[in-house]
């Protein structure tokens, strides 16, 4: 898929809706929406989605199989949150149009835990549940490591610890696609790696399709299946995950991969192997240096 | 990894440990910048300090009882009427007209808080009138009020209904609409329904603005109170205090004044307490 050349130059608004409007006139006509996978989880075509006058999304398609775990990388600003919130369908005030599909049961961890204050721990994981809500609640939190923690208000939690419920609460509705946005954006390293395996154990258990927004070239590498990279307003980017690769036994393809997916976002370095300790660092070299191309 | 290996904690809390208290516990020295932890009847040191000083100025003689009575008449005062129960009798009549008033005042503002708060409809049909109302004194209504309503009870409790309900809507409605946005995308996408929604977010996102809001009323409610009482009444401490006024007895009027502060203090320190009990999930300055 090529990269759109004309980079992320001020759209009229007009010029936002045309495109799809025209997709979707041929599908009426045709009686079918426009190429739609027909047994993905997820499925989208082109989306289009701008802030006022500037186009963020020009076009974006992408599908993801039932159970897939596909991680969304991309420099800072690019749109990956927005076409998350398209996904989430929290987006309704923004401008836009484009194919969406998605299947019943959606749930979103955001960066930020998102706990409601004034409830407990327990309280927030059932928020929503109908059956069986308290037993169904405490086994997620059982299942993240927060047996015991139920009555205990969010603010006696660490950041971690708060980013297991949001996982929990998550999870406990059964989802058969799982939308997360940098959920660990604002943990330290070691923590990190900690939820990494533990997202990896969970959504082996509950096979949810996954999208993953994150900055962080070496969790997308460690958790997903197929990694795609968003550049100017399109899914520019898109490399399978080899088993071997995610889990560091093949050293080599492991490098390789890295690099690509680091040419991709725009960092043309050879620094890249020199930074071992990696996430922070290239996730830190990855953002102006992207931000300077365009 | 699996998820048992995140579980490993401490099996003893840290500040549960039993040879703790013996232990040495030196920490760098650091200014503390909140008012720190909240002690046990700290509240009472205030009004106490203020009877002191009122004993010790009429003691000295420096406070003429033709200006201010002194505490021990008051005191002997409010024996003797209890004796003849005109202080029960007056007290009780009061008592039901401020929390008529209040409960009701409480209820409408909530109310029409929540409708203007959650529906452009209701914000469009409602805040504007309250603000209006907002701008009226509560005195300038009683004149209508009287001849709407004559001066029984009906007029009084309604003046004070008036008072109270604005201060709980206004902070009520402020609190509402202050709900982070956040919580409400979460609410959508864990797909709560509407009912759902109030319950778990909007009620309890709004619940320190109400606190507020119902600690101005309580206070408005007394006030309310007062005004309708020595105005226009044949019971009520207010009433009781005017007879006086009319003999010149300084000492029953000292009592009046006497029993609204200590009712005010004491309705300001219920809503205080429920408030605690109630926002106990709030990491505040307040403690
Ligand atoms: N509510 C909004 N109003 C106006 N512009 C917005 C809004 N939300 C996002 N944008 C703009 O849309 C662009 C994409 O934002 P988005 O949040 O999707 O980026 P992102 O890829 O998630 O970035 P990051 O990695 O930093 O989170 C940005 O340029 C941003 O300024
Ligand atoms: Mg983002």
């Amino acid at each position: 898929m090529a990269a759109n050349t004309g980079g992320l130059t001020a759209v009229a608004p007009s010029a936002v809706e045309r495109p799809s409007a025209a997709r979707l006139a041929v599908a009426a006509n045709t009686g079918a929406r426009p190429a739609l996978a027909a047994n993905a989880a997820v499925s989208v075509r082109g989306l289009i989605r701008g802030f006022g006058p500037k186009g963020v999304l020009n076009g974006v398609d992408l599908d993801i199989a039932p159970g897939e775990f596909v991680a969304l990388l991309g420099p800072s600003g690019c749109g990956k949150s927005t076409l998350l919130r398209a996904l989430a369908g929290l987006d309704r005030d923004v401008r836009g149009s484009g194919v969406i599909r998605v299947p019943d049961r959606v749930s979103v961890v955001f960066q930020d835990s998102r706990l409601l204050p004034w409830d407990t721990v327990l309280g927030n994981v059932t928020l929503g549940l109908r059956e069986h809500a308290e037993t169904r609640a405490c086994r997620a939190l059982a299942e993240v490591g927060l047996a015991g923690r139920e009555k205990s208000w969010p603010h006696q939690l660490s950041g971690g610890e708060q980013q297991r419920v949001a996982l929990a609460r998550s999870l406990v509705r059964e989802p058969q696609l799982l939308l997360a946005d940098e959920p660990f954006g604002a943990l330290d390293a070691l923590t990190r790696i900690r939820m990494h395996g533990l997202l990896r154990d969970l959504v082996t258990a509950h096979r949810p399709a996954v999208l993953l927004v994150t900055h962080d070239v070496d969790e997308a590498i460690a958790l997903a299946d197929r990694i795609v990279v968003l550049d100017h307003g399109r899914t520019a980017t898109v490399r399978p995950v080899a088993p071997q690769v995610g889990s560091a036994a093949d050293a080599a393809g492991h490098e390789a991969l890295r690099r690509d997916l680091l040419t991709a976002l725009g960092v043309h370095t050879s620094v890249g192997t020199a930074i071992e300790s990696a996430a922070g660092a290239a996730e830190a070299a990855a953002r102006p240096a992207a931000a300077g191309a365009r | 990894m699996s998820a048992a290996t995140v579980l490993e904690r401490p099996a003893v809390a840290p500040h549960q440990h039993p040879d703790l208290a013996d232990r040495e516990d030196v920490r760098p020295a650091g200014r503390r910048l909140g008012p720190g932890p909240r002690r046990r009847l700290a509240w009472l040191l205030g009004p106490s300090a203020l009877l002191l000083l009122w004993t010790v100025s009429s003691g000295t003689g420096l406070l003429d009882p033709r200006v201010l009575s002194e505490p021990w008449t008051v005191v002997v005062t409010a024996g003797e009427l209890i004796a003849d129960g005109r202080l029960q009798e007056n007290l009780a009549v009061s008592a039901q007209r401020a929390l008529l008033g209040l409960i009701f005042g409480t209820v409408v503002g909530a109310v029409l808080a929540l409708v203007a708060g959650l529906s452009r409809v209701g914000e469009a049909l409602i805040d504007g009138p309250v603000q209006i109302k907002r701008a009226i004194p509560g005195l300038a209504l009683i004149p209508l009020l009287i001849l709407w309503f004559g001066i029984d009870e009906t007029m009084k409790v309604l003046t004070i209904t008036l008072g109270v309900f604005v201060p709980v809507y206004l902070q009520t409605y402020a609190g509402l609409r202050g709900i982070d946005l956040r919580y409400v995308e979460l609410a959508q996408t864990v797909r709560l329904s509407r009912a759902s929604f109030i319950r778990r977010v909007v009620l309890p996102g709004a619940l320190p603005g109400f606190f507020l809001g119902l600690r101005f009323a309580v206070t408005g409610a007394w006030v309310s109170l007062v005004v309708v009482e020595q105005i226009n009444a044949t019971s009520g401490i207010g009433y009781m205090m005017e007879l006086a006024r009319t003999y010149g007895q300084t000492n029953i009027i000292v009592l009046g004044l006497a029993v609204y502060g200590i009712l005010g203090l004491l309705s300001d320190g219920t809503v205080r307490l429920i408030e605690r009990k109630a926002l106990s999930w709030q990491r505040t300055l307040a403690g």
